[in-house]
């Protein structure tokens, strides 16, 4: 990381009177740091999840790291919303899991073959299927089908939530009530989603058989998704966009006074979330093999956000790290504690909450702020720091 | 002031009235408001002030009409009100802490940029806003958050916003409330320079301030305009001295 100090000299060195070019931000060592920072760990990331990885881990360890992927791509949409949005959204199972059933429904019209109807539907029903699985035997159209439906659907949604200014602690509850409600009516419509079984059972992806060499290449799929999504946002964290998202989190009426429409601002990120969650939905129902109502409901939408807020919801790495992390810990402390995973991730979120609110990508600056700075501008007494604005006044 | 009254902006004010569950904050106040001269809006704690500005940037719904280039003020939505080029600041400042200067005045300049350009990063800082950060004396502070600025600083960064975004019409809510003598001087030093040109209304407590700056004044007393005139004809006036020596008996009135 580069230190204040280091930015502060490169002013000094560079504000002659001749140049006045440091004011640009592309010529100061920090502001260079900060946008292109993010590329390298980016950089540093892709390396261990498509090189690395795919060489080291045995096939069952790189489906789970895949299912991490997914998770974590959903994660890095949360950290756009709540992070630089601040809208807790805490339902994006429902995104999760529409871009999860979308996928299933195509695999499980493969594995059925043509003129078939799912086992399940006999199964449960009269062996009938319903007209609106009919389309998502065609791949081009599932595909199409799992980014723009959740953008129709955000977009929906989103519209009728925050052009009302709904915002805080009831923006969260509404989006919780909408994945509660998801997972209930998945579980109500046995005969039409599977109910509490969900999908399973699928044999291909897209014409290729579910074998170890089409799995490992699901798995790149997912962690590539994930490569791209962190660098959209890389992009949307140093554009005017990101910087407007950032001051319509902190002090909206402000923005409305400089001729925003805040709720404009928002919606675009609460879309981009929903698309992200799909995506990371559509990708984990092949490497699992099965999506059921526990992975979209109100618990699974926790448990991606427990992780965005573990590695800091604001960063650009946090959310995907921590989302890696947290399932993870999921994976392994779950099978040895199964019952009791759940409590110790409510308790997770709700420490982090308290103590860390920024993550864990926090506590380097936390551990900074407790030593003297060494900013001379810092440093300066208020009056000091006064006279040379009063000066520049004149 | 010098300019003739013809192709001058101005606000012109019939019958507002700002009605909360039947208490009137804004009796029926009618007010013009010129070009090129700094206007002070002066009166006790509750005299509707603040929330006559409030109903002229659409933040509170108020009747009556607020004509400002052939549109109703009153019938238009905040982000509506500040394209048409009036902009306000309010009695906490309120910047982006955690944004730099520079992005606190970008983002205000984004006015006049088409949405589409806002996915791109900032490649260069534009005209408007290098002069604003010489204007109000921050230029040396642009790369610094602005949560690190002190009080009088955040109000200039303010106005500097204002200015970036080309407000014609500028409501300033306690501007000066707050800062040091210095600060004072510089701040209505600030306000001489943009003046001309621009539509300026002042909400101040600060009577030293008033003397030392206003080219006109507006007295509200409980939701309506007491008095108006120059400083020196609101001084002389008996009703103005009246309501502020017996401003503590109407202060719980009024509240």
């Amino acid at each position: 990381m580069t230190t204040d100090s280091g930015a502060i000299s490169d002013v000094a060195e560079t504000s002659t009177p001749m140049s006045r070019a440091w004011r640009d931000p592309r010529f100061s060592p920090a502001n260079l740091f900060r946008s292109y920072g993010g590329l390298i760990a980016i950089a540093l990331l892709a390396y261990a999840l498509l090189v690395w990885a795919p060489g080291e881990l045995t096939p069952f360890r790189l489906g789970n790291l895949g299912k991490y992927c997914c998770w974590a791509i959903a994660a890095v949409g949360i950290g756009l919303a709540w992070g630089r949005g601040g809208m807790l959204v805490m339902g994006q199972g429902v995104f999760f899991g529409l871009g999860g059933y979308i996928m299933a429904m195509h695999m499980k019209l493969e594995a059925t073959g043509p003129g078939e109807v799912p086992d399940f539907m006999s199964l449960y029903g009269d062996g009938t299927m319903p007209f609106w699985w009919e389309p998502f035997r065609n791949g081009a159209f599932t595909m199409v089908a799992i980014i723009v439906l959740p953008a129709l659907i955000s977009f929906l949604l989103g519209y009728a939530i925050l052009k009302r200014g709904v915002k805080g602690a009831y923006f969260a509850i509404l989006t919780q009530a909408l994945a509660v409600a998801f997972s209930t009516l998945l579980i109500a419509t046995i005969k039409q989603t599977g109910g509490f079984n969900g999908l399973n059972s699928f044999s291909s992806f897209f014409g290729q058989k579910l074998n170890k060499s089409t799995k490992q290449d699901i798995y790149l799929m997912a962690a590539g998704a994930l490569i791209i999504c962190l660098l959209i946002v890389w992009q949307l964290y140093r554009s005017r966009f990101g910087e407007l998202l950032v001051a319509t989190r902190d002090a909206e009426a402000r923005v409305r006074f400089l001729g925003y429409d805040p709720a404009n601002t928002k919606l675009i990120a609460f879309v981009l979330a929903a698309v992200m969650a799909s995506v990371g939905g559509a990708l984990f129902t092949p490497l699992v093999g099965i999506i059921s109502p526990s992975n979209v409901d109100a618990a699974a939408s926790i448990m991606l956000l427990a992780g965005v807020a573990l590695g800091g919801r604001s960063t650009l790495m946090g959310p995907a790290l921590g989302a890696i992390a947290v399932g993870y810990g999921q994976s392994t402390l779950s099978e040895t504690y199964p019952t009791s995973w759940t409590y110790f991730q409510g308790a997770l979120f709700i420490v982090v909450m308290l103590f860390l609110p920024g993550g864990l990508a926090s506590l380097w600056t936390k551990l900074k702020g407790l030593m003297p700075t060494r900013s001379p501008l810092d440093r300066r007494p208020v009056s000091a720091a006064l006279a040379v604005g009063a000066e520049a006044a004149k | 002031m010098t300019a003739s009254f013809l192709g001058e902006d101005y606000i012109e004010i019939r019958d507002l009235t700002v009605d909360f569950d039947g208490f009137k904050a804004v009796g029926g106040v009618d007010l013009t408001f010129l070009q090129g001269r700094l206007h002070f809006l002066i009166g006790p704690n509750g005299a509707g002030k603040t929330t006559l500005v409030d109903a002229l940037t659409g933040l509170v719904q108020g009747t009556g009409t607020a004509r400002f280039r052939n549109r109703d003020l009153l019938a238009m939505k905040s982000h509506q009100i500040v394209r048409l080029g009036v902009g306000r600041t309010f009695q906490t400042a309120t910047v982006f802490e955690e944004l730099t200067v520079l992005q606190n005045l970008d983002i205000a300049d984004g006015i006049h940029r088409k949405a589409w350009s806002r996915i791109g990063a900032r490649r260069r800082v534009s005209e408007r806003v290098a002069e604003a950060l010489e204007v109000i004396g921050l230029t040396d502070l642009a790369g610094k958050p602005a949560g690190i600025l002190a009080h009088g600083q955040r109000q200039w960064l303010e106005v500097g916003m204002l200015l970036v975004q080309e407000a014609q019409v500028m409501f300033l809510d306690e501007t000066v409330a707050g800062m040091s003598a210095e600060e004072r001087e510089e701040t209505g030093d600030l306000l001489r320079r943009i003046a001309p040109g621009r539509t300026i209304v002042v909400i101040e407590h600060d009577m030293e301030f008033l003397r030392a700056y206003a080219d006109f004044v507006t007295v509200m007393h409980a939701g309506k305009v007491l008095a108006e005139g120059t400083v020196a004809e609101i001084q002389a006036n008996p009703t103005v001295q009246q309501v502020y020596l017996g401003a503590s008996k109407e202060v719980e009135v009024d509240v």
